[in-house]
């Protein structure tokens, strides 16, 4: 009887032992109907993944010497792409979406063809590099209400916002990416990093639609020079921007910049964008 | 049971307050933080860039990563009792960063672990607030004329440097401590830490170019300790 509760008592230990020490092995994920588990990713990720962000998921694998986006640094847990608040955890689902898409102008490729349950064992053992996803919940996602009517109001109001925010500063007055304090943005990891150019990319860090726009500006994306504005955009003006900002696109045929170069004042500034090419478009007639 | 209990623990508050005021038994450090050898020349600041900030100096300002006085006084150092006080809770009232003249006032903000702060825009253009911390939560937001006040607090002590990524040149610092144990020297270099009870504690020096020097102390009674600390310049 005594030497049965003696074999309990240390098959208990041993249980409680081998549990704190496989911890990340608990860790899951949870998309729509998939359940990602860290032990299926955890073979994934050193097949995939660890040549860039490294063995301790800390970004440092043997290629990001030769990368100038260095990889994403699993154990600050900071994140571009998400649709929480800055300074908040991203959700599964941003994670996901960040490694089936890939992040344009950085060396991370699209995954598209892994299935959507092997992305989700990813997540759940990208999750395993950083203690914050013990101690801290994701944000709450920011409210993106439905897109209002495309129209001139709204993208010239847009066009007030964007001088008013001053996003020029960094984006430039017609988009390129060559504001005045371009030249001197750097990231977390005190790496150069250019602000995007509107005129020659279609594609957007975190997405290609209207929503993913709203979102990149109104979360922020952290560890970059690009703040959040959710404090200061109100929704409905949030859209007006995103309206604005897709006529900065002049390579990019959207509804937007259809409408915006029907005016006068759009037409001069198109024609002027389209001829000149240069990066100040200067000697422009 | 109960009622004995609560009036112990009365009974031993009302000992505790009689005590403390009517023999004052607390200590203190006080001293002077200096800088041997020779700083870098300070790095002078153009803000052609941002003219509404530049028009508020008759001349140009200039970097303050290392701030001097007379007899080689050291400014902006964070002298505080890293070890040896207890964790304290955070006062009520919240610290204040303010960005005035494309520069933040003060340099160094110090304040406790969970003590609100807010960061206040008096300028005529938009900041981003940056700061960049390694273990507590990082953000980015920004902040345009007029736009309320931002918000928040750490959880964790750190000194935090923060940036605007829109002026290249703001650069400070949010000191998080973990009591109210701290003080920052100012031009002459002096430092005082009052109310300390009597005990050991470890003192640090922290300045954001030259690195941090600790001391020990021990505190009997109401001693008055002198302790001063000299930091060696880098000439670049």
């Amino acid at each position: 009887m005594m030497r049965a509760h003696k074999i309990i008592r240390f098959a208990r230990i041993a249980v409680f032992i081998f549990a704190a020490a496989s911890s990340s092995a608990a860790q899951e994920s949870h998309i729509a109907r998939w359940t990602g588990h860290a032990d299926a990713g955890k073979q994934l990720y050193f097949r995939y993944c660890w040549g860039c962000h490294g063995f301790r998921g800390d970004g440092n694998g043997e290629n990001a010497q030769y990368l100038n986006i260095l990889p994403r640094n699993f154990v600050a847990a900071t994140f571009k792409c998400r649709s929480t608040p800055t300074g908040t955890l991203p959700t599964d689902e941003d994670l996901s979406r960040a490694i089936e898409r890939g992040l344009v102008n950085s060396n991370m490729p699209s995954w598209s063809a892994l299935t959507n349950q092997q992305r989700g064992d990813l997540v759940a053992f990208i999750k395993t590099f950083s203690p914050r996803w013990k101690s801290e919940k994701p944000g709450d996602p920011i409210q993106v209400p439905p897109e209002p009517a495309i129209n001139l109001e709204s993208i010239q109001h847009g066009k007030e916002l964007f001088t008013k925010l001053e996003c020029w500063k960094c984006h430039g007055a017609e988009g390129r990416g060559d504001g005045p304090a371009a030249a001197s943005l750097t990231d977390n990891s005190n790496q150069p990093i250019h602000p995007y150019d509107f005129q020659t990319g279609s594609r957007f860090k975190c997405g290609t639609t209207n929503e993913d726009l709203f979102k990149i500006f109104m979360t922020g994306l952290d560890g970059t020079p690009m703040p959040s504005f959710a404090d200061v955009l109100k929704p409905n003006e949030a859209w007006d921007l995103v309206h604005y900002l897709r006529t900065l696109q002049v390579t990019h045929k959207s509804p937007e910049l259809r409408l915006w170069e029907s005016t006068k004042e759009g037409a001069e500034i198109m024609k002027a964008t389209r001829v000149g090419g240069t990066p100040t478009g200067s000697g422009i007639n | 049971m109960r009622v004995r209990k609560v009036l112990v623990v009365v009974a031993a508050l009302f000992a505790t307050l009689t005590m403390s005021s009517a023999r004052p038994q607390n200590g203190g450090i006080s001293g002077r933080v200096t800088f041997d050898g020779t700083p870098a020349k300070p790095r002078t600041i153009d803000m052609s860039m941002e003219p509404s900030c530049a028009k508020q100096y008759a001349k140009p300002v200039a970097a303050e990563n290392v701030v001097t006085g007379p007899d080689n006084a050291l400014e902006n150092v964070v002298v505080y009792v890293s070890a040896g006080a207890p964790d304290e809770p955070p006062p009520s009232q919240p610290a204040i960063l303010t960005q005035k003249g494309c520069r933040y006032a003060p340099h160094i903000l110090a304040f406790q672990v969970n003590q609100d702060f807010e960061v206040v825009n008096d300028d005529q253009t938009s900041h981003n607030i940056h700061p960049l911390p390694s273990s507590n939560r990082e953000w980015n937001k920004s902040q345009p004329p007029g736009a309320p006040p931002i918000e928040d607090k750490y959880a964790r002590p750190e000194f935090i440097p923060v940036k605007c990524n829109i002026h290249p040149w703001m650069k400070g610092t949010l000191a998080v401590m973990k009591n109210s144990h701290y003080a920052i020297t100012t031009g002459d270099g002096e430092f005082k830490l009052q109310n300390l009870p009597p005990g050991n504690y470890a003192i640090t020096a922290w300045h954001e170019s030259y690195g941090e020097q600790t001391q020990q102390v021990s505190i009997t009674g109401s001693d008055s300790k002198t302790m001063n600390f000299v930091f060696k310049a880098k000439p670049y």
